[in-house]
Order: structure tokens, then C-alpha cells, then sequence
């Protein structure tokens, strides 16, 4: 059984002469404890795969399966929530600049319905190397790196079995995006995560990921293994375009 | 030729803690060429740009023996004086399209802005230059571009918008925070193909600052390595891999290698003694 299933997706946004499809017939397969990667240039819709999953893009057509339940479009219930969790590309973004890290932990915690939330707060900044002492600082006070690191235990909270990754390095310095990468790895060891990873760098992703897909507006383009990437085996003109622009 | 001249540049910020050197006494030179200033966030590379722009408000102090431009030290010019070089002689891409384009104005406006104050000409005019300049910087469909607003791009068009908007007022120098961090790898090149373009055929100079080793490594003649306020090392872009200062070395070691897979990055390991190193002087 796949994690995650996606057959015939398409998603959209706006309407009339601006209509854009940013999406179209989209397929992909994850199997559990697999870290999958999407690569593609911007306006690929690589992120936008992982928008119409969380109930984000709302417009979408398709097939959408996570752990064998099909999604449909519109609301998702808590347990979704609870299974599957997003990191955000922009960690100066996506943390409430007025919330302290245990205002925005304890409140995931308890919108996860789990007990214990003193207890579960420390070890999630344990588990993410940050330790007790950064537990009531405001955003402002951490650096982007120690951010993320908060983003990705929120994300942790509720135990998911998904992580979906929206460009998780891309904001950070390179000695910190080293850190960060060195982190998800152990957190997929430790967890049994199963990772859906949106990164525009191609080294970055066939360092975290086993199998990618490429993508180019709005499709699918091939989907190989980062062992058939490294032996220079991709098929498609765009794939070896890309890797060629990668590989300086 | 000598564009751009900066001798012994401080930037510091009054603290709580007391005073915090962001820049401590950094001197280079720039000619027609691409000048590459690598280093973290915190390295004080941002400022070194901002501070030749004169865009640091106090509190913030900012001291030089001279920054000269042409001949004028831009730290003695007035503000009005100061506004004529921002733009048309010297323009500065910031980092993140998200905080540097204004989130109310159509797209349009804003780019046709950026040509009508240094050019007489009709808004039809402007609207022509504004299409073909988003044309230049590889954005598809520029005419439903110009009529959408800030928060309808992604980042990467995001970024494309804010080059072609500091590119049409023709400038003789560029200072470029971070342009393509925000772009793939495939419209990072075309995008840096075009920056090129222009320092090459209207003898613009360039001074990119990016945290992206490889890429300054490619692009760049020559790069400065900043660390904590100061120039640590100073080498040409081609002899970046054989840099010397364990500093380099350890940022060229924490990227993830497309040829060698391995299960955990090297982690960069700061040395107190770096902060207080003697500056390296970056003679052009």
C-alpha cells in the first residue's frame, strides 16, 4: 500500500483570461518510510502538489489517497491533520510573531487532542536540538535556523506519519541548511516519517530523497530514482537540462 | 577603470548591549567587473551594499575614510544629490520581492514608475519599455503580468519583477542582495545570463552578493569572503575550490554534493580567533 497516491490531479487558481493550471494530470506514488522529492523551476506547480493535499489550493480535480483514504476537496478532519504536517518554505513567515515557541507548540499539541502538553513541549525542542532554554522566546529572539528547527517540531506535534516539506532550506545559510537536512534525517530514522519534499535544488534532493519526480509547467515530466538521476539516466530533454545546470 | 572606490567602511547600530559592528573597515574596489561578496546571514554583506547606497537610517552610523563614486564621495553628497544616484548610476536588487515590492500597487505602475522619473516620455511609451524589459528577464506573458499585483507571483517572478524594475533605468552600477535565491537553478542562469549581458556590453559593474558559493564561484571575476564585519579572504572566483581560509573551506563543505551521496553534512565549526583576524585587503 502507498502512502500517498496521486492519479489525474489538477488543480487551479483564479478564473476567466487569468485562469492559470497550475496542475495538470499530475501522477505520483509514495510508499511508506520513502522520502519523495518534486523538482522543478518556479510556477512548476511542485508546491502547489502539496497545497491541493493539505486542503491549501482548494480548486483541484483528481485523485488524492493518503494511507489509503481518498481526499476530497474541501475541509480535512483533525485526524488528517494530525497524520499529515507541512514545513514551510520561510520560517520568518509561518511562526506568529506575538506567539512565544510554547504558546505555538502547547496549542498544536492540544489542537492534536494529546495530554501531557508540559511534558511533550520540552521533548519536542529536545527532539529537534534546540533545547528547554528557547521555550519562551518570541520568533524575533531565535535565529532562521533555530525557526525552522520550531516549524518542524510544530509540525512533529502531533506525531504525523507525513512530513510534506515545502523548500525547507532554501531561506537558511548553507552551514544552517546543512544542520537543518542533518536534522531531517534523523527525525525520518527516528519516526518512520514518510517525507513528500518540494526543493528547486537538485543536490539538496537527491541528498534527501530516494526517488523524484520532475516537473514542468504543471506536469509530471518523469519520475526516476535519485540512483538513475547520479547515473546520469534521465530521459527526459528537461530532466538532463536540469541536471546540467546543477551539476557546475 | 576604478567605478567605485571604498576605503575602511564601518556600519554600526546602537545597542541596548552597546554599540554592535555590523561592517568593521572594509576597503575595495570595483571596477567594470562582477564582484562577488559571499558570506552568511550576519556576515555584514547586505550592509556593506545598503551603506554605499546610503539607505542605513540612523540610528545606524555609518563611517568610511571615502566611498567615491566618479570622483565624489558619496558620504558628503546631500540627500536631493543622493537621490539622482540611486536608480540611474547605481541600483540595488534586494533580497526578498515579498518586502521590496509594494503589495498595493499593480505591477505595471510600479516598473513604469522606475522608468518615468529618470526618463521624459508618454505612459504608452513606458508601458512598451516595461513589457519588453519583463520579456528580458524571461517572464511568459508580461502583458497579464503587468495588470496583476505582487501577491498573484511566485518568488522567482517575484524576483524576475524586481530586476527588471532596477535594470530599465540603464544603471552604470549594480548592486545585486541575493537576486537569484529565490529562482531554480535553470531561470537562475537565465537571469544571471542577462545581468551579464549588461555588464558586458554597457561596461556595468556589479557587485553580487550572495551566500551561494558555487554560483558566485561560476559567475563571478572576483569574490570577497566576509565574516563577522570583515573581508576574510579575497580570491578570483575561478580559485574559489583552492581557497585557504578554513572559514571558505567549511561553507564550500557544508553544501550537499550531487556526485558524493553520504548519509550527514559537515556541520561548520566556528574558531573565536576568526572574528578578530587582521583584515584582508581587497586591492582591485
Amino acid at each position: 500500500m502507498s502512502m500517498i497516491a496521486i492519479r489525474d490531479l489538477n488543480v487551479w487558481y483564479g478564473a476567466g483570461r487569468d485562469l492559470v493550471n497550475a496542475v495538470r494530470d499530475a501522477a505520483l506514488e509514495v510508499t511508506p518510510g520513502e522520502s519523495f522529492g518534486l523538482v522543478g523551476e518556479s510556477g512548476s506547480g511542485k508546491s502547489t502538489i502539496l497545497r491541493a493535499i493539505t486542503g491549501l489550493a482548494p480548486n483541484w480535480s483528481g485523485h488524492i489517497e493518503i494511507a489509503g483514504q481518498t481526499l476530497t476537496p474541501g475541509k480535512r478532519d483533525r485526524e488528517f491533520y494530525r497524520r499529515v504536517q507541512m514545513v514551510f518554505q520561510d520560517p520568518y513567515a509561518s511562526l506568529h510573531p506575538r506567539h512565544t515557541v510554547d504558546q505555538v507548540l502547547g496549542e498544536t499539541l492540544h489542537l492534536a487532542g494529546l495530554k501531557g502538553i508540559d511534558k511533550r513541549v520540552s521533548q519536542l525542542l529536545d527532539d529537534v536540538g534546540l533545547g528547554s532554554k528557547f521555550r519562551f522566546r518570541y520568533p524575533h529572539q531565535l535565529s532562521g535556523g533555530q525557526r525552522q528547527r520550531v516549524a518542524i517540531a510544530r509540525a512533529l506535534a502531533g506525531e504525523p506519519d507525513i512530513l510534506l516539506l515545502d523548500e525547507p532550506t532554501s531561506a537558511l545559510d548553507v552551514s544552517v541548511q546543512a544542520e537543518i537536512l542533518n536534522l531531517l534525517t534523523d527525525l525520518r530514522d527516528e519516526h518512520n516519517l514518510t517525507y513528500l519534499m518540494v526543493s528547486h535544488d537538485l543536490p539538496v534532493i537527491s541528498h534527501m530523497c530516494d526517488r523524484l519526480a520532475v516537473m514542468k509547467d504543471g506536469e509530471v515530466l518523469e519520475t526516476l530514482t535519485v540512483d538513475a538521476l547520479r547515473a546520469m539516466e534521465a530521459q527526459h530533454p528537461y530532466s538532463i537540462s536540469l541536471l546540467k545546470a546543477s551539476v557546475v | 577603470m576604478t567605478l567605485l572606490d571604498v576605503q575602511n567602511l564601518w556600519v554600526k547600530f546602537p545597542t541596548r548591549q552597546g554599540l554592535f559592528e555590523a561592517v568593521r573597515g572594509v576597503s575595495f574596489s570595483l571596477g567594470k567587473e562582477r564582484l562577488g561578496i559571499v558570506g552568511e546571514s550576519g556576515s555584514g554583506k547586505s550592509m556593506t551594499g545598503r551603506a554605499i547606497l546610503r539607505l542605513i537610517r540612523p540610528p545606524g552610523i555609518v563611517e568610511a575614510d571615502h566611498i567615491t563614486l566618479e570622483g565624489r564621495n558619496l558620504l558628503t553628497l546631500t540627500e536631493k544629490d543622493m537621490r539622482d544616484v540611486r536608480g540611474e548610476k547605481i541600483s540595488m536588487v534586494m533580497q526578498d520581492p515579498k518586502f521590496s515590492l509594494n503589495p498595493v500597487m499593480g505591477i505595471g505602475d510600479q516598473i513604469m514608475e522606475a522608468y518615468l522619473v529618470h526618463n521624459r516620455v508618454s505612459k504608452s511609451e513606458a508601458w512598451r519599455r516595461s513589457v519588453e524589459m519583463l520579456e528580458a528577464v524571461s517572464i511568459r506573458d508580461p502583458e497579464r503580468v503587468m495588470r496583476a499585483y505582487p501577491h498573484e507571483m511566485s518568488g522567482g517572478m517575484g524576483q524576475r519583477i524586481m530586476i527588471a524594475m532596477m535594470l530599465i533605468p540603464n544603471p552604470q552600477i549594480m548592486i545585486a542582495d541575493e537576486p537569484t535565491s529565490a529562482l531554480d537553478v535553470t531561470v537562475q542562469r537565465q537571469v544571471l545570463d542577462i545581468m551579464d549581458k549588461l555588464v558586458r556590453e554597457r561596461g556595468m559593474g556589479l557587485i553580487f552578493i550572495s551566500h551561494d558559493l558555487n554560483l558566485v564561484a561560476d559567475f563571478c571575476d572576483r569574490v570577497l569572503i566576509m565574516y563577522a564585519g570583515r573581508i576574510v579572504e579575497t580570491c578570483d572566483a575561478g580559485k574559489l575550490h583552492e581557497a585557504k581560509h578554513p572559514y571558505t573551506q567549511g561553507l564550500l563543505n557544508s553544501l550537499p554534493r550531487f556526485d558524493q551521496p553520504r548519509k550527514h553534512l559537515d556541520v561548520l565549526k566556528r574558531d573565536a580567533a576568526w572574528v578578530n583576524a587582521p583584515d584582508e585587503e581587497g586591492a582591485a
